[in-house]
């Protein structure tokens, strides 16, 4: 493989407002170079809107449309069509979203564009619950963390839904699955997605210190923990059926990923064994999917 | 050119004429037949837009911000249910100071479910920063929406064009439809000051401390302000071209009236008969109609009214545990004024429910008997508890 080089250009300004460690602010720092300067943001409410910076500030040295929270895909359609009714069709567009508003409050939204199949591309950065608001569960959250709102006696019961298959099923053009512990592999994705049309969606996995309870110097490592365990894969759907593995994940025990983190603190070893089982099955059932069975 | 229109396609092409770019919109009853009209537009070509077929209400409302703040002229149409889901980005839309126009068909909300007119939805979101005027007839309706892009593009502010259900949206009436080239020569395309660009990068709707949020309020506060003298302005502009002129409020056969009656959208025809009527009787009876209901045309008001003895307001609409909606901000604008007259709130007509000469006959009759009001409201039409279960039971 070829070296592949990180774009110099910044499109962010430093001193953003992001705590230390941020992975959904490295994650836009490293989208935004892929993406380049014809690109407008579409933010709903979430982490970014304040990272984004107060007003008269701006964290982003490109146009950046502050939206309701459920509304990041649609108000991304609209933004579109006008673009378009105006000749603007080389101007990128893109809906910058959290978890919380693509998994839960904006996927009616999403959905519609999806199934429209609307010309820009949507990024979920996944930091796995509401942290903006200070770490309630949203159905990003993994089964067995704890949050606020799924305190010790009632940790996450249910598994982390699977917005990469409900998107799959709206036979979009492309899909992928990205992590900021692998920025070469990230920037590639978002480079492919901006040269395709349609609706392309970017699922980016972006640890929070403070809601994850890691160190602010650990996100990287846990980020990679999370690919090498294979508890978030990464790959990319094409059409909605073409399915590619992407790193081979090396088969680190998934304990690697979930002891550092003091988010499961309350996981059990036979926690443990099921949620080994559970990522190897779905590991095993995506591969055979990339191999077209 | 004089064609046979109803209510929702005088809209639809209020909205071709206007060359919107974005339209975006969801079905309702008994809106629907704008937007249907508007997708046969755009199909024929006849209109250059887009129109995006969203998910809900909430997102059609969202994707016209999404293309008002690209600078494109965005559109929409809704009703009632679909009014009520749209309200948070109501608020947006006019915070990020965007001129979105929308038709909105007044409809009763539910539950129980009813598709019949009221004005409740619409003067719920009062204060959502939308500019609301309130349509007499499907010529109104064409005209007034014209006019709601040329008034909210000088404003910075959004527009809601309100109809009736069915007594507007679905009757047929006469309607003089201008030709493109005299439209474009009262509506110029849509220049925003500002607007997302890539070649001038800036953020909108970022944070805002206490700091500075209560200066953009008191900005948009200003610009509802403005917009008297703008609706105004426009209306004069339009009357020139098209001779057909509408102000904030027009009073009827007001001269030396000791009861006026106080009314908005189809209810005015009515009343202009029944006001006929009483003139004709020698009765001294008048009539106001309020056509701009934000900004509440206060100073208007005043001097239509203070010195009249007595005013009665219809309402077909009701803030629960208050008054009729405009019997409470009309009130609001006489409290105190030398001259103020004695005001009569009536609510009838809810959920669609006929408001026909009689009913007008009795609110009339009933102002005139009192020497003041002795009920913080009357119901005008209300059954009986035996009558209303003997009407559910046939």
């Amino acid at each position: 493989m070829k070296n592949f080089v990180i774009p110099e250009a910044e499109h962010m300004y430093s001193g953003h407002l992001a705590c230390s460690g941020c992975g959904a602010s490295l994650g836009m720092r490293l989208a935004l170079k892929a993406l380049g300067e014809q690109t407008m943001v579409v933010l709903p409410a979430c982490c970014w809107s304040i990272i984004a910076g107060p007003f008269p500030t701006s964290t982003l040295k490109l146009p950046l449309f502050h939206t309701a929270f459920e509304t990041a895909a649609a108000t991304a359609s609209g933004l579109r069509a006008a673009l378009d009714m105006k000749g603007k069709r080389e101007v990128t567009v893109v809906a910058w979203a959290g978890d919380g508003g693509t998994f839960d409050i904006g996927l009616q939204a999403l959905s519609g564009a999806a199934e429209r199949n609307e010309n820009f591309i949507y990024i979920c950065y996944d930091n796995e619950a509401y942290m903006n608001t200070g770490i309630q569960r949203s159905s990003a959250t993994p089964q067995g963390a704890w949050t606020t709102t799924t305190p010790q006696g009632q940790l996450e019961s249910r598994p982390k839904k699977d917005i990469d298959q409900i998107m799959a099923a709206h036979g979009i053009p492309y899909i992928a699955t990205a992590s900021v512990a692998y920025p070469d592999d990230l920037i590639r994705k978002i480079e492919k997605a901006k040269n395709m049309q349609g609706l392309r969606f970017i699922h980016l996995l972006a640890p929070c210190p403070p809601g994850w309870k890691i160190s602010s110097q650990e996100t990287i490592q846990i980020a990679r923990l999370a690919v090498k365990t294979k508890v978030f894969p990464l790959y990319e759907i094409e059409d909605g059926e073409r399915y590619t593995l992407g790193l081979e994940p090396e088969a680190l025990p998934v304990r690697d990923y979930f002891e550092r983190q003091g988010r499961f603190r309350y996981l059990q070893p036979a926690d443990y064994e099921r949620i080994q089982r559970e990522v190897d099955q779905r590991f095993e059932k995506l591969k055979a999917k990339s191999q077209g069975h | 050119m004089k064609t046979v229109l109803m209510g929702n396609h005088a809209v639809s092409h209020a909205a071709r004429l206007a060359r919107v770019e974005v339209v975006s919109a969801y079905p309702i009853t008994p809106q629907t037949q704008i937007v249907e009209e508007l997708s046969e537009l755009c199909a024929s070509g006849e209109l250059a837009a887009k129109f995006i077929k969203v998910e809900s209400e909430h997102s059609a409302m969202a994707a016209c911000i999404g293309a008002s703040a690209a600078g494109a002229r965005a559109f929409t149409a809704t009703s009632s249910q679909g009014l009520a889901l749209m309200h948070e980005v109501l608020h947006w839309a006019s915070g990020a100071r965007l001129p979105i126009v929308m038709a909105e068909v007044n409809r009763a909300l539910a539950p129980g479910w009813s598709i019949w007119t009221e004005q409740t939805d619409s003067l719920a979101q009062r204060d959502t920063g939308w500019l609301q005027f309130y349509c007499e007839s499907n010529q109104e309706v064409l005209d007034t929406t014209l006019q709601a892009f040329a008034i909210s593009e000088q404003l910075a502010l959004p527009s809601m064009v309100v109809l009736d259900a069915f007594f507007l949206s679905h009757t047929y009436e006469p309607v003089d439809v201008p030709t493109q080239e005299e439209v474009d020569a009262f509506l110029p395309p849509y220049e925003p000051a500002m607007k997302l660009d890539v070649a001038d990068p800036h953020a909108f709707g970022s944070l805002v401390g206490p700091d500075a949020y209560f200066e953009f309020r008191h900005a948009i506060q200003q610009s509802f302000g403005r917009a008297l003298d703008v609706i105004e302005q426009v209306g004069a502009q339009f009357a020139k071209r098209f001779g057909r002129r509408y102000g904030l409020i027009e009073g009827y056969r007001l001269e030396g009236a000791e009861l006026v009656l106080v009314t908005a959208s189809t209810i005015t025809s009515t009343a202009r008969y029944v006001v006929d009527q009483r003139r004709a009787r020698g009765e001294k009876v008048g009539l106001l109609k309020v056509r701009t209901f934000r900004p509440f045309p206060f100073e208007a008001l005043r001097q239509a009214l203070c010195g009249v003895p007595k005013v009665a307001v219809v309402d077909r609409n009701l803030s629960f545990g208050h008054h009729g909606i405009f019997h409470a901000e009309l009130k609001s604008a006489l409290y105190g004024q030398p001259g103020a007259p004695r005001v009569f709130g009536f609510v009838a007509g809810l959920g669609g429910r006929d408001i026909t000469p009689q009913t007008l006959d009795e609110i009339i009759d009933t102002a005139q008997r009192l020497e003041r009001p002795d009920q913080e409201i009357y119901w005008v039409g209300l059954k009986t508890p035996a009558a209303h279960e003997a009407s559910v039971r046939a």
